[in-house]
């Protein structure tokens, strides 16, 4: 048995109303690869938050003990310096720099006052040769592709002399060959003593990898199995990841599904000129009146790239595919032409993309729906407050008057704001996505409420959920999404969390 | 609850909005008595309104580039530049100047639109789109006004605009050495006013809204009668409204109209305040970008021809740091940088306070240097004031 290089023991981490840890224990091994797997929300990011000093040290409870010294992080640089790099999801890398220039990006190497650029690229170059990459160092980062850049930001970690080796899911924007080459290299590094942690969502590349796994759940550690035993697979890891519990938090609903097709999507295809790759590959789905389809996944796998390329592609993906409302095909250029077309859209991050919050509540309802309550382009101030006061009363959203700005409100509340004003466009089909994130379970439940009153009334709904039991509570049938296809379509009554599990991690 | 209590909560509620009209107040106060009473007089203020209409009306329109997170440097300039060609229209062309005032105008939405078109299709900062913009007006003016130099304007009508008064009734024998007509309009925005505050506070109690406690309505309703008529008062007793304040009237008028009431008033403060939100909410960012730089440059065109017809002349370097004034002055008036706040009538408050210190200044013998330290620390601190009270609210 090989000595742990890091010990995190009983850390608890709270967030004002929830714990995201609960008295973790987490213990990786020197020299072994070590996968860390969970939903969406277990507590992984923020277990690597804590350990990298993300949370200094005080605002979490617990020990960390690394090298066989307890640590007291402050800071990302005291981690760093102890020698845990991190690298995420998000390369931390400057695009318009030269490689050698992000390899040693704040610890520069120098003659005196000056840096010695020389010595510089020909470390960089030793770094490069380590992790197995041949371009020229002198090149800028951003004429690299995003695995190339991955390798880069390992390049960079190994330039100072990384001991444990933190992975937040770096293949999930790789193409196949290229997450082939970056588990060989996580090998080949292993043989050189430098220990990894890999968070990721693909099991099946968990699976040939790992050296042990732990399973993260609702904040708590769950299991560590160790691979050499045999003792990880497919099946195990999503029971251990899934056994969340289902509180009977759903409230009942008399479903009342007719045979007509408000929504149909067919071979609905798009290419983001941004990111310079497809996002979404052959889409088909639809949805009756009066039913709640849920679309499931993990988060990144497209489905709010979906929803916007639906909702009049504001982001201007290259889109082609047709798409019928009741029955008529349209073409929608612009949430506006959405929006007339019967469809509304809740977006996923109310205050990013959702809510104006430094207006206030009456002003945010009415928005999308402004001549309603309009006369020859001249607003009517009265009867928006009498709209505005009817949605605070049906959807209970708790603010002393609908004059109070949204950026004074809970996030519960604003997400009832949100709501309010996508019902107030009396759509057809409304798209939520995500629509209880960060909101307390009181909120939710009115929301889940909310929900099955539209759909009684005769609207469509497509929910958009990372959540397991939300998905399986809510929704009448169900489709799967990963890596921008639809991996499954399950109707109710056949769906698990196993069942969506697999096919979203697929 | 008491009066004084009523008082103190309303001016807790709003002292962002009223800060500005009491630093006006302060400011005019400080120079009434350091000028002993000049500053005051009818003749100065006269004067002094119509000094500010050329930046107020850029201002006015600058508050809604602001309001959408963008900015327009090409204004001065381009005011400049279309103070010549209408110069050069009546001059050259023999364009009577009913035919030149429209001309202008739709020759500045033009302008405003064209720079609007690398903002709203491209997504280039403003910043430097109007840049380039105020190099190419700033090259156009040189070379409108190259084989002239200083053109003058003799037309009488286009140079009342700058310099005239409205006209009075005939001498009907009483009120001698005042104007008249000038104080009938002040006691029919007076009344008009009145009027209006008591149907809309009739409306609201029809809905059961809440309104101000009755005292505090009829305050405000005597403070703001009172203020009208003391201007009109001061007005009439030199020659009456001048023309140039009867344009800016009607402008910030119209312009307050606008973003209060109307539907595309909305939907510019919806762009400022969240772009992305407004889009998804089916509002047309692009569409709502060529609209306010439209205005801008229309408003651009009347700066124009305002200062052209001050100075009854069109000169090389006429527009010269207008925008820097019109930035300024939105600043003061409470505009946002961040986007989605400010009123068009904060930024005329903000033109005077402006204004009110150059004039008081002047007429204190102040050195020009130290006239552009105080105007900056003016407008830091009202700046500060600014941010300092949006966090206190939060």
């Amino acid at each position: 048995m090989s000595t742990p290089i890091l010990e995190m023991k009983n850390i608890t981490k709270e967030f004002p109303g929830v714990k995201a840890l609960n008295n973790v224990t987490f213990s990786v091994n020197q020299g072994e690869i070590h996968c860390l797997v969970g939903e969406n929300g277990a507590g992984k990011s923020t277990l690597m938050k804590v350990l990298s000093g993300v949370y200094p040290h005080g605002d979490y409870t617990g020990e960390i003990v690394f090298n066989g010294v307890e640590q007291k992080f402050k800071g990302i640089s005291d981690s760093e310096k102890a020698g845990i790099a991190i690298i995420y999801q998000e390369l931390a890398l400057v695009p318009e720099l030269t490689v050698y220039e992000n390899i040693f990006l704040g610890h520069e190497i120098k003659q005196g006052m000056v840096i010695d650029w020389n010595e510089t690229i020909k470390q960089a170059g030793i770094m490069l040769e380590k992790v197995k990459l041949k371009v020229n160092p002198e090149s800028k980062v951003k004429e690299l592709g995003v695995g190339k850049q991955q390798l880069v930001e390992i390049a960079k970690a190994l330039s100072r002399d990384v001991k444990l080796l933190i992975l937040d899911e770096p293949t999930s924007a790789l193409n196949e060959s290229d997450s082939e080459n970056l588990l060989g290299l996580l090998r080949g590094l292993k043989d050189q003593g430098v220990t990894c942690v890999l968070i990721s969502h693909k099991l099946k590349e968990v699976i040939k990898i790992a050296d042990t796994v732990t399973v993260l759940r609702d904040g708590k550690t769950i299991c560590t199995l160790d691979a050499h035993k045999g003792e990880v697979s497919e099946t195990v890891l999503i029971k251990n990841m899934v056994g969340r519990e289902i509180d009977n938090i759903y409230p009942n609903r008399q479903r009342k599904i007719e045979d007509e097709v408000v929504l149909e999507i067919k071979d609905w295809n798009a290419y983001d000129p941004k990111l310079g790759r497809d996002i979404l590959k052959n889409i088909n789905l639809f949805v009756k009146k009066g039913e709640i389809v849920g679309l499931a996944g993990l988060m990144g796998s497209g489905r709010t790239e979906f929803a916007l390329s639906v909702f009049g592609n504001p982001d201007h993906y290259h889109v082609n595919g047709e798409l019928f409302i009741k029955g008529k095909k349209h073409r929608l250029g612009h949430p506006q032409d959405a929006i007339r077309a019967g469809l509304a859209y809740v977006t996923e991050d109310r205050k990013g993309d959702g809510l104006i919050l430094i207006q206030d509540v009456k002003q945010n309802i009415t928005l999308a729906n402004l001549l309603e309550i309009a006369r020859r382009g001249v607003v009517d101030n009265n009867a928006e407050i009498v709209v505005a006061t009817d949605y605070k009363d049906s959807l209970n959203i708790k603010t002393p008057t609908v004059e109070q700005k949204v950026q004074n409100l809970s996030g519960g509340n604003q997400q009832k704001v949100s709501l309010g004003k996508w019902l107030f466009v009396k759509p057809d089909i409304l798209i939520l996505d995500e629509p209880t994130r960060g909101i307390d379970v009181g909120a939710k439940y009115e929301i889940y409420t909310i929900m099955n009153r539209l759909v009684e009334q005769g609207m469509s709904i497509i929910m958009i959920s990372s959540e397991l039991p939300e998905i399986l509570g809510m929704s009448d049938r169900i489709y799967v999404v990963s890596s921008g296809r639809i991996t499954g379509e399950l109707p109710i009554e056949e769906a698990s969390q196993e069942t969506i599990m697999h096919m979203a991690t697929n | 609850m008491s009066f004084t209590q009523n008082l103190q909560k309303i001016l807790k509620q709003n002292i962002r909005e009223y800060g500005m009209y009491i630093a006006l107040f302060v400011i005019m106060g400080f120079f009434t008595i350091t000028t002993d009473g000049v500053f005051i007089s009818p003749r100065n203020i006269s004067n002094l309104m119509n000094q500010t209409g050329y930046i107020a009306v850029l201002a006015v329109g600058m508050t809604l580039v602001i309001v959408i997170r963008h900015i327009d440097l090409s204004v001065g300039f381009l005011a400049g530049f279309l103070g010549a060609i209408a110069a050069i229209a009546m001059v050259f062309w023999h364009l009577p100047t009913f035919v030149v005032i429209p001309m202008v105008l739709a020759l500045g939405v033009v302008a405003g639109l064209i720079t609007a078109f690398p903002v709203a299709q491209l997504g280039i900062p403003a910043f430097v789109a109007s840049l380039a913009g105020w190099l190419i007006y700033r090259g156009a003016i040189l070379l409108v006004t190259m084989g002239t130099g200083t053109i003058i304007i003799p037309n009488a009508d286009f140079n009342a605009i700058g310099n005239g008064f409205i006209p009075d009734f005939p001498d009907m024998g009483f009120l001698p050495g005042v104007h008249k007509l000038t104080l009938l309009i002040g006691i029919v925005a007076i009344a008009l006013f009145i009027v209006g505050s008591f149907n809309n506070r009739k409306k609201k109690q029809a809905y059961n809204f809440e309104v101000l406690p009755m005292d505090m309505f009829i305050l405000q309703l005597v403070f703001i009668s009172v203020l009208i008529g003391y201007v009109t008062w001061i007005m009439a007793r030199y020659q009456g409204l001048s023309w140039t304040l009867v344009v800016v009237l009607i402008v910030v008028l119209i312009y307050d109209f606008i973003t209060n009431k109307t539907v595309i008033g909305r939907h510019i403060y919806a762009v400022g305040g969240n772009p992305e939100a407004a889009e998804l909410s089916g509002i047309n960012v692009k569409k709502i970008t060529y609209i306010v730089f439209g205005s801008m440059g229309m408003l651009t065109a009347l700066s124009g021809i305002l200062f052209a017809s001050r100075l009854q002349s069109a000169t090389t370097t006429a527009g010269q740091l207008f925008e820097m004034d019109a930035i300024a002055a939105a600043y003061v008036g409470g505009v946002s940088a961040a986007g989605g706040v400010g009123k068009v009538t904060g930024s005329l408050i903000g033109a005077i306070v402006m204004m009110s210190l150059t004039s008081g200044m002047n007429l204190m013998g102040i050195d020009i240097s130290l006239q552009y330290i105080v105007r900056g620390l003016v407008l830091t601190l009202a700046v500060v004031f600014d941010v300092a009270t949006r966090r206190a609210s939060k």
